[in-house]
Order: C-alpha cells, then sequence, then structure tokens
C-alpha cells in the first residue's frame, strides 16, 4: 500500500473496505504441506538412490516397473517441483525488486518447474508401461 | 539508536557478525536453492531412463565419474541439511522452540544430524556400490 506523504487519511482508513484477498495462508500452507510429504518422500528416494548407484538399464527398469516404486517417483518429482518453484517463488520476491523482472522471473521458474515435472512424470509412466 | 528514532536497527550486514542461527537460517535458504539446481540431474536420470539403455549408461557413467560424485556429495549434504532444519521449520510452525537455549541447542542438533546422514548415506553408498 503506497500511502502519499500529502494524505490526511491514516494508513488504516486507506485500507479499510478494500477487502481481504481471502487467501493469504494458501501460499504458506502449500509449502508445509509440502514439506511435510517430503519428509518421508526424500527417505525413500535416498535408499531408492543408494541401491541403484551403477546400476544398468534392466536393474533400473524393474525398479520402476514395481507399482509402488512407479507411485513413490512420479510424487518425489511432483512435489520436489511444487515445493522447489513455491519457495523459489519467495527467494525472488524477497531480493528482486524491479516488479517486470521479478514476474517474468516467477512466471519462469513456475513454468519450467512444471514442464520437469511433467517430462519426469511421463518418463516413469513410459517405464511403467513399457512403451 | 543511531536513526534517532528510538527503535532497534535491523543488523548492518557488512560489519555484524552474524549468530549462527542466522547463518543456518540464510543456509536452509542457499541449499534449497541449490537443490532445486540439482533436480536437473533427477530429470536427466529418469528421462535417459525412459529413452533407453544406451542414454542411461551415458547418465549413469556422468554421476560415477569424479565431477559427477562431487556434484552429489554436495547435494547430498545440502538435501540432509535443507531435511533436519526443515523439520525444525516444522517444530517452529507448531510454536515450539523459540527459547533463545532451544535455538542454540537445535543449531547442533542440525548440524550433527546432516554430517551424520551424509556420511551414513556415503558409507552405504560406497559399500553397496
Amino acid at each position: 500500500m503506497a500511502s502519499n506523504s500529502k494524505t490526511l487519511r491514516s494508513p488504516l482508513q486507506v485500507a479499510r473496505g478494500l477487502g481481504s484477498a481471502k487467501h493469504g495462508t494458501e501460499h504458506w500452507w502449500s509449502q508445509r504441506l509440502t514439506s511435510i510429504a517430503l519428509v518421508p518422500l526424500t527417505v525413500w528416494f535416498v535408499f531408492g538412490v543408494i541401491g541403484h548407484l551403477g546400476a544398468d538399464h534392466a536393474a533400473f527398469v524393474a525398479w520402476m516397473k514395481s507399482p509402488f516404486s512407479a507411485v513413490m517417483m512420479i510424487l518425489t518429482a511432483v512435489v520436489t517441483f511444487h515445493h522447489a518453484q513455491s519457495g523459489l517463488q519467495v527467494v525472488i520476491e524477497d531480493y528482486v525488486n524491479v516488479e517486470w523482472q521479478k514476474m517474468a522471473l516467477i512466471i519462469g521458474v513456475k513454468f519450467l518447474s512444471f514442464a520437469l515435472a511433467a517430462a519426469c512424470v511421463l518418463a516413469v509412466v513410459k517405464i511403467f508401461i513399457g512403451a | 539508536m543511531a536513526n534517532g528514532s528510538g527503535r532497534p536497527l535491523s543488523p548492518h550486514l557488512q560489519v555484524y557478525k552474524l549468530p549462527l542461527t542466522a547463518v543456518m537460517s540464510i543456509t536452509h535458504r542457499i541449499t534449497g536453492v541449490g537443490l532445486t539446481v540439482g533436480t536437473l540431474l533427477l530429470v536427466w536420470w529418469l528421462v535417459a531412463a525412459a529413452a533407453g539403455p544406451q542414454a542411461f549408461a551415458h547418465a549413469q557413467g556422468f554421476i560415477g565419474s569424479f565431477f559427477g560424485l562431487l556434484l552429489m556429495f554436495g547435494w547430498s549434504a545440502a538435501l540432509f541439511y535443507h531435511l533436519c532444519n526443515g523439520i525444525r521449520h516444522l517444530v517452529w510452525d507448531a510454536g515450539k522452540s523459540f527459547e533463545l537455549t532451544d535455538a542454540d541447542r537445535n543449531n547442533k542438533v542440525v548440524l550433527v544430524a546432516t554430517a551424520v546422514l551424509t556420511v551414513l548415506t556415503w558409507i552405504v553408498g560406497l559399500a553397496v556400490w
């Protein structure tokens, strides 16, 4: 709220009546929700990576053919990218002060994150159905 | 106060020695950004596996190279730090551990847990490789 120094109205008076945005805690809540989900997903992922260090293609495919592993990998990728883009949004909002640069970066990060998440999901699905 | 308002000043970052709690706070953000860059390797790994044996062998070869292992070590340490400090954030969100003595103790808990988990992961990882 850019408060004009020449106005006699108090900041409260200027803000009053504009109404609430109604979803002020949405971003905060989704960051927490994805953090909680990522605790077990990260532990599963670390064990999975350790189990497939230097694995050949056949061993990796066999791993992703398991419905449990495929679902966990898809969840890990989707929730990770959701968490990453909402975290990067806050970092950008904090440090980039030129409005158009801030908007361009946030839009770019969000588009790229969801594109990469989609690529991960397609990769897992392709291996799972053996196409 | 120097600004004449009688109100406290925020720390002047060039001359103020950050306490460990503050260093760990900004490290959480730095590791978060670093881990996001690290997701590119995850995408490469999965897409290469979907593309076929040749592409997958290429990706696995990079991960197993000296530079690949160096990146993996950095990312594993960053991952465990962000995981442990993230759990600490969730504890804060629950309204707990705001006392200075809690903060000092939890600094150490997070740092020791990060070191132990990272070293343990690499011992197990290199053993089964």
